[in-house]
């Protein structure tokens, strides 16, 4: 009888600590996946920035700023290098406080920020990768010349809008 | 009457009072090393223009006028400062990044160039703030060359 208890304790802290190494196991897997989402957050929520800088709509293009500056905040930079976390504190640092900047302006001023946002959220990628085919996108007409990234090969200006939609050409296409 | 004489004790009163609330001052001693004209080669005649027209809110030494410390005043200029020195600090310029510098060099160029910077409440009374379009050029071109040297 003693013996049948002390096994059934015994089968029980087994069965126990095997769930939780599981869990843990578990746990790292989400925590992976929960990073590269977190950079894929970032890119969409630029996106969606540029599409509404694209659709000439300055409200929208604040409310995805002020998205896009949260999401830069909980970048999660652990599972890189000493350098490369010190590079991409100063992208983020960078991005953020232009993103910030559009969630308060008018669209002129949202469009000069845009420039070096896209700049900085460029060298992010180059960084962090992505799932997706990124195209890189120039206009040589805004501001001495000025490049964005998209998801799309066809070219919609987000610092002209409907004014020059189809100004500029893909120049580099990051996959 | 007794009324409005009444309202204009109490404001009185109330006046003098917030003269009495201690305000901190944005003034310090010495010029740290990091200061944008200790680090960079500017020319004399655009250093005085920074020095008048943009370090009183961009530094962490402003030069004040009597009536700057005179409450209400004196807070509505703390905000101010505040909010510009946040924004870009001459005096902790080297601690940036190139990419900072680069990005704040831009947004200095668009700033002053679309007039927008110096304020606009700030040249009213300081009227030797102001960029003649000529010194707007000058800036305009030594910034760009400071940031496509970076």
């Amino acid at each position: 009888m003693k013996n049948i208890k002390m096994s059934a304790i015994v089968m029980l802290l087994l069965a126990v600590s095997f769930t939780n190494a599981q869990e843990k196991g578990k746990m790292n897997h989400n925590h992976d996946k929960m990073m590269n989402m977190k950079s894929e957050a970032i890119l969409s929520d630029y996106f969606s920035l540029k599409d509404a800088l694209v659709a000439d709509d300055s409200k929208k293009a604040a409310e995805a700023g002020s998205k896009l500056a949260a999401s830069l905040k909980a970048f999660d930079k652990s599972n890189y290098t000493a350098g490369e976390q010190k590079e991409l504190t100063d992208i983020i640092e960078d991005a953020t406080e232009h993103a910030e900047h559009i969630a308060k302006s008018e669209i002129g001023h949202q469009r000069e920020h845009f420039k070096t946002l896209s700049k900085d959220i460029t060298d992010m990628v180059a960084m962090t990768g992505t799932k997706n085919t990124l195209y890189e996108q120039f206009c040589p007409m805004y501001d001495k010349g000025s490049a964005w990234l998209s998801t799309k090969e066809e070219v919609r200006n987000p610092y002209y809008g409907s004014k020059m939609l189809k100004c500029g050409k893909v120049q580099k296409t990051i996959q | 009457m007794k009324i409005v004489k009444i309202i204009a004790i109490i404001l009185l009163v109330a006046f003098v009072g917030i003269q009495f609330v201690p305000v901190n001052r944005n003034q310090s001693e010495g010029v740290p090393k990091t200061d944008f004209m200790l680090v960079n080669d500017v020319p004399n005649d655009i250093k005085n223009k920074l020095q008048v027209s943009c370090y009183d809110c961009h530094s962490n030494n402003t030069k004040y006028p009597w009536y700057n410390k005179v409450q209400p005043v004196a807070w509505f200029l703390e905000e101010h400062i505040k909010e510009g020195k946040a924004e870009l600090n001459f005096n902790e310029w080297d601690a940036l990044s190139s990419r900072r510098k680069v990005s704040k060099l831009r947004s200095m160029i668009k700033q002053i160039e679309s007039g927008e910077m110096p304020l606009g409440s700030y040249t009213f009374i300081h009227k030797d703030a102001k960029f003649s379009e000529e010194e707007t050029q000058q800036l305009v071109e030594y910034i760009e060359n400071l940031k496509d040297s970076l």
